[in-house]
């Protein structure tokens, strides 16, 4: 994203939430989105999906474990971390602050993500 | 076994004792699963024959002893690829009480449980206490420290181990070495043994004699498998880089629930099968997740490890035996030299 379709996105936030909230289904095109309030993250064959999500701070992430195997979601840097989450559990986390936020699965440290939070 | 794959394996063997060791052919030997071989290391030569030969008959005799590896019990996993684990490691259990020889001890190369919960340590506690052989040694999988550090690990399975359950010990004159592998992993990596335990082991081999047979075993293979699935350890090179300079050195790993065997110079590598469900051949699957085979199927691709030592010639030789009869194995799975 360019830096002009970030200012346009910061400052047409507002208006496309009313809108969609007055039209109740989505019409912008997938460029003019702004990053969802919140998102969620499937795990799936021993991978995050997706690998990278953008979400604006105060959102809520949500990971949830479709694999027959147990996984953990843990934040490279120390700033979350999921107890173990067998099948079907999930595990969310609010994201307060702007930044990046790496993560992996302490059980099989091949499995890595990021957070995205604008 | 049909007369044509022991042709192959003795066609094998024959290179292998021309030019020591032949990496093709070995590598083709690779993913057998359940059919059953007998490895024997002899001076750094191995020396193999078919399971249904029978070489274990004859050990326990003398100063000899045999041990069993059994490895990935997963205590509490309960999907369909195996929703009755602790029957199937009953079975396990069966079988090595059945072997001709009574085995010394039994190796666990860890995922004892699905979760660490204490329900289903307990559960493994129960079983194998039917086992005839009562010493039981542990490493940890990383199944088994999930929601503690492996705290419930340590006390349960690795009282007066070093750091987070590593330990040696000597019987009748070979040197084993526990391994943990599966501690403190690093994002994007893979297994890891970590700088205290590595400093740890090159002190503990130290002083040794180099003609004292060395059986390493952890959990993830120490040797790089399938990196894309984590399946090896990081620092395996620096640990084996301590025995080198031994004549016979053994390395027996569990995690990917399938036989896989490679020979480098002295050094032989083995994986188990698992007691719970199998898993793909690497890249075979979008993961390594548990695979699904046929009810009938389970107990050809699931088993035990035997290995036997005789002390003329200072050898080791591993015998991998499914749960199922070996005759129906041996046929049901179609894997075989070749088939890698």
């Amino acid at each position: 994203m360019t830096r002009r379709n970030v200012w346009v996105a910061g400052f047409a936030m507002p208006v496309m939430i009313m809108l969609l909230l007055l039209a109740g289904s989505s019409s912008v095109t997938a460029a003019d989105q702004p990053p969802a309030a919140n998102a969620e993250v499937k795990i799936d064959n021993f991978s995050f999906g997706p690998q990278t999500v953008t979400v604006p701070v105060g959102a809520t992430v949500t990971w949830t474990n479709h694999d027959d195997i147990p996984h953990t979601v843990v934040s490279t840097d120390g700033v979350f971390k999921s107890k173990v989450r067998d099948t079907d559990e999930t595990f969310s986390y609010t994201f307060t602050k702007a930044g990046t936020y790496p993560y992996y699965c302490t059980i099989h440290p091949k499995m890595t993500g990021k957070v995205v939070v604008q | 076994m049909p007369d044509k794959k022991q042709d192959l394996i003795d066609q094998q063997l024959q290179d292998l004792n021309n030019d020591g060791v032949d990496r093709r052919g070995f590598l083709k030997c690779m993913a057998w699963a359940g059919t059953g071989l007998v490895w024997t290391m002899s001076g750094g030569i191995p020396v193999s024959r078919a399971f249904a030969k029978g070489y274990g008959k004859d050990a326990g005799k003398g100063g000899d002893f045999s041990f069993v590896q059994i490895s990935d019990s997963h205590i509490g996993f309960n999907k369909p690829a195996n929703p009755d684990v602790t029957a199937t490691l009953q079975t396990a259990i069966n079988k090595i009480n059945a072997l001709p020889h009574k085995p010394d001890f039994i190796i666990h190369t860890g995922d004892l449980s699905q979760l660490s919960k204490p329900s289903e340590f307990d559960t493994l506690d129960q079983a194998l206490k039917g086992a005839s052989a009562k010493q039981i040694y542990f490493v940890p999988g990383e199944h088994d420290m999930l929601s503690d550090n492996g705290e419930q690990y340590l006390q349960r399975y690795g009282k007066g181990t070093k750091g987070t359950g590593w330990y040696s010990f000597d019987h009748k004159g070979v040197h084993f070495v526990g391994l943990v592998n599966v501690a403190n992993l690093k994002a994007g990596g893979m297994g890891s043994l970590g700088h205290e335990q590595l400093e740890w082991l090159e002190g503990d081999l130290k002083g040794r004699s180099a003609s004292t047979p060395i059986v390493l075993f952890a959990h993830i293979p120490l040797w790089t498998i399938y990196p894309e699935w984590g399946w090896g350890t990081d620092d395996s090179e620096q640990a084996l880089s301590y025995v080198k300079r031994f004549g016979s050195v053994t390395v027996l790993n569990g995690h990917i629930h399938q036989i896989m065997q490679k020979v480098e110079g002295k050094v032989s590598f083995h994986t188990a099968m698992s007691t719970a469900f199998p898993q793909p051949a690497p890249g075979k699957a979008p993961s390594a997740g548990p695979m699904k085979v046929p009810a009938d199927q389970l107990q050809g691709v699931l088993g035990i490890t035997d290995v036997n030592y005789v002390v003329s010639g200072r050898s080791l030789a591993v015998v991998d035996s499914p749960l199922a009869d070996s005759g129906s194995s041996a046929s049901g799975n179609g894997a075989g030299p070749g088939a890698s």
